[in-house]
């Protein structure tokens, strides 16, 4: 699957397009298919996310794993600093690993 | 320490102004991010892995305790609490609101701090040696020739848009703490044999994926002329520095291609031109700098006893306590490196204490090293104890200064979108693995790069760890051999990569045959010079 991801532009947070929005979770990111240059164009022009790009990710039962390692740390936050990491929005979902 | 004069608070608090509109005209969406790009650069903005990074200069890695309060208020109200010191002796905050840079940028130009120069092709800041101003070693202190520097170089209309970013550093002892060698232009303040300061001048060093030691160009440049032949350094490079290709865009390779001799021709020549335009400056200008960096009132007659009977801080002292020039004083490192934690990262609790120690113990001054600690530059020897317990307490008094546990190690993939691997990690195990044995495996420099950018120095690392991506999957490469110091030399890599475990495997492999081969008294890098490459190859890979 293809899911689309970026940064908030005020705040700089890492957000997935969740389809109607930009989500905080990657679990929420749903499949662009064939439309991320155009959704990222769009969004990109109504200034509500910064440098966004299309990646590669499994669908998993816990929600898309982006196939990249440096999207799956953005997904999750920093590997040294567990205090600072995403909790999933359904914690009882659990969540795939680095 | 330098303070601003009307000029440069003026010049500062215009640029925050500047730039907090850029800000307000970015989120309105009359900036796109391709046009807004280049000015948050100018202002040390990165976007990050995570969130927008900014990097804060601190000139040559001096600070005052009120400027090191001031970063652990921004690392508590506008980050997660935190900072990180850098291998160019400045502070990088890496979870900072765009929304927010304004503010922080008007909250530093309080204290006389900015982020101007700390990105993009200029200079940046100019780095020197932790020492400077308290070593025994140095001809004399070079801070005040760095504030020179800075000042000529801040702005500078000619040397804004250079091929490439360009790092100076300069020290002043034979004993190079600053990797002089390893910089685009590395200078060292000298004397003459009739008793004249001066220069000698190295420049085309550097790391990144073309790693260079740099030659020497000028044996001895007098005092009088150091801007001039600088400008003329540059403007060969801004003439002929490849803008063609990112890749071969920095003085290193002009230099490597042209050859140091013809480098230097060209340097001279346009030195007799440049010297006819007044460049540098009056002495009684240089002398009003100096004047800042006098010696603090060091207190005569002071005992140089230490009473050592606490063999935790004696521990301490032998490791992390480095000479002073003045009777009944000593250098004394704070150890941002605790077994397992994260190399340079402070809390901003911990920041505040070292202010508090600073203006306490050190006549208000502290350096951050390029090795990322921080340096209390004057402590009496009759404080260290009461120093020793305080840092203690708060988790600050690692004994590790030089060991294997010292190590350099960037972000890595964990915060950098240029990362390919996580360096951090790899430290911590590393850290971990052999706290109990860094005592005898003495003065041993690791560092650690995430990418062949090599912002962890790993070219200048008596073992070196290089992260790569292969096919989607970290790997470390290892390299044996490289210095940054005044015996400068580049790592060799041995061989094939790693995975996270089996780096550090490897490195025991190549400890152990450290200590199988050493003779009494040498350090690890002079056991691999006599040795050779091959023994340690064989060690590593049978």
């Amino acid at each position: 699957m293809k899911i689309a991801t970026g940064n908030d532009l005020a705040t700089g947070d890492v957000v997935w397009w969740d389809g109607e929005g930009w989500s905080r979770h990657v679990e929420e990111a749903v499949d662009v298919g064939d439309h991320g240059a155009a959704l990222i164009a769009r969004e990109d022009a109504a200034r509500r996310v910064n440098a966004a790009y299309v990646i590669d990710a499994e669908a998993t039962p816990q929600g898309p794993r982006p196939a990249h390692i440096k999207d799956r740390i953005r997904a999750r936050g920093p590997t040294v600093r567990a205090d600072l990491n995403i909790a999933p929005a359904d914690t009882a979902a659990g969540s795939w690993v680095i | 320490m330098y303070k601003y004069d009307t000029y440069d608070q003026s010049i500062v608090d215009a640029r925050v102004e500047e730039f907090r509109d850029q800000v307000a005209r970015r989120m309105a969406g009359e900036l796109t991010e391709d046009q807004f790009k280049p000015l948050r650069l100018m202002n040390g903005l990165y976007l990050q892995l995570h969130a927008y990074m900014l990097r804060v200069a601190v000139p040559y890695g001096t600070l005052d305790s009120r400027q090191m309060h001031m970063l652990a208020h921004i690392a508590r109200k506008y980050d997660k609490g935190y900072g990180h010191f850098t291998t160019r002796q400045n502070i990088q905050y890496n979870w900072i609101e765009l929304k927010d840079a304004g503010d922080i940028l008007a909250d530093l130009a309080t204290v006389e701090m900015h982020a101007i120069q700390t990105s993009g092709n200029c200079i940046r800041n100019t780095t020197s040696d932790q020492y400077a101003g308290a070593a025994a070693d140095e001809v004399a202190d070079p801070r005040p020739w760095a504030e020179l520097l800075r000042q000529w170089s801040t702005f500078h209309p000619e040397f804004t848009y250079l091929p490439r970013k360009f790092k100076v550093a300069i020290i002043a002892s034979d004993e190079d703490r600053a990797a002089m060698r390893l910089h685009d232009i590395g200078l060292q303040l000298t004397q003459n044999e009739a008793g004249e300061t001066g220069f000698k001048v190295y420049v085309g060093g550097g790391m990144g994926r073309t790693p260079m030691v740099a030659p020497l160009i000028r044996d001895f440049l007098p005092a009088a002329d150091y801007l001039s032949y600088l400008e003329a350094c540059l403007r060969v490079y801004n003439r002929y520095g490849r803008r063609d290709n990112i890749y071969k865009a920095r003085i290193k390779i002009l230099v490597h291609e042209i050859g140091a001799d013809e480098y230097r021709r060209q340097v001279e020549e346009e030195f007799l031109h440049v010297k006819t335009l007044g460049i540098d400056p009056p002495a009684e200008e240089f002398e009003r700098i100096n004047a800042f960096f006098a010696q603090p009132a060091w207190e005569q007659g002071l005992s140089d006893e230490l009473d050592l009977s606490d063999p935790d801080f004696k521990l301490w002292v032998d490791q992390n306590v480095f000479a002073h020039k003045a009777p009944g004083y000593a250098i004394a490192t704070i150890s941002l490196k605790p077994i397992g934690g994260i190399p340079g990262d402070a809390s901003a609790d911990q920041i505040d204490l070292m202010a508090d120690l600073a203006e306490t113990y050190s006549f208000d001054e502290l350096r951050v090293t390029h090795s990322q600690n921080i340096v209390l530059p004057h402590v009496r020897k009759a404080d260290l104890y009461t120093l020793w317990q305080k840092l203690d307490a708060a988790g600050l008094a690692t004994a590790n200064l030089d060991l294997i546990s010292d190590m350099i190690a960037c972000p890595g993939l964990d915060y950098c979108s240029l990362a390919n691997a996580r360096s951090i990690p790899v430290a911590q195990k590393i850290s971990q693995r052999f706290a109990d044995r860094e005592a005898d495996l003495g003065e041993l420099k690791l560092k650690i790069s995430g990418c062949i950018n090599a912002c962890g120095h790993h070219h200048a690392g008596h073992i070196g760890i290089l992260g790569v991506d292969r096919k989607g999957t970290e790997n470390y490469q290892l390299l044996l051999g490289g210095s940054g110091a005044e015996d400068a030399s580049l790592g060799r890599i041995t061989g094939p990569g790693f995975d996270e475990d089996g780096i550090v495997d490897a490195i025991e492999r190549t400890l152990d045959r450290y200590v199988a081969t050493r003779e009494p008294g040498e350090r690890f890098l002079d056991t691999y010079r006599r040795v050779g490459f091959e023994t340690f190859k064989e060690a590593i890979y049978g």
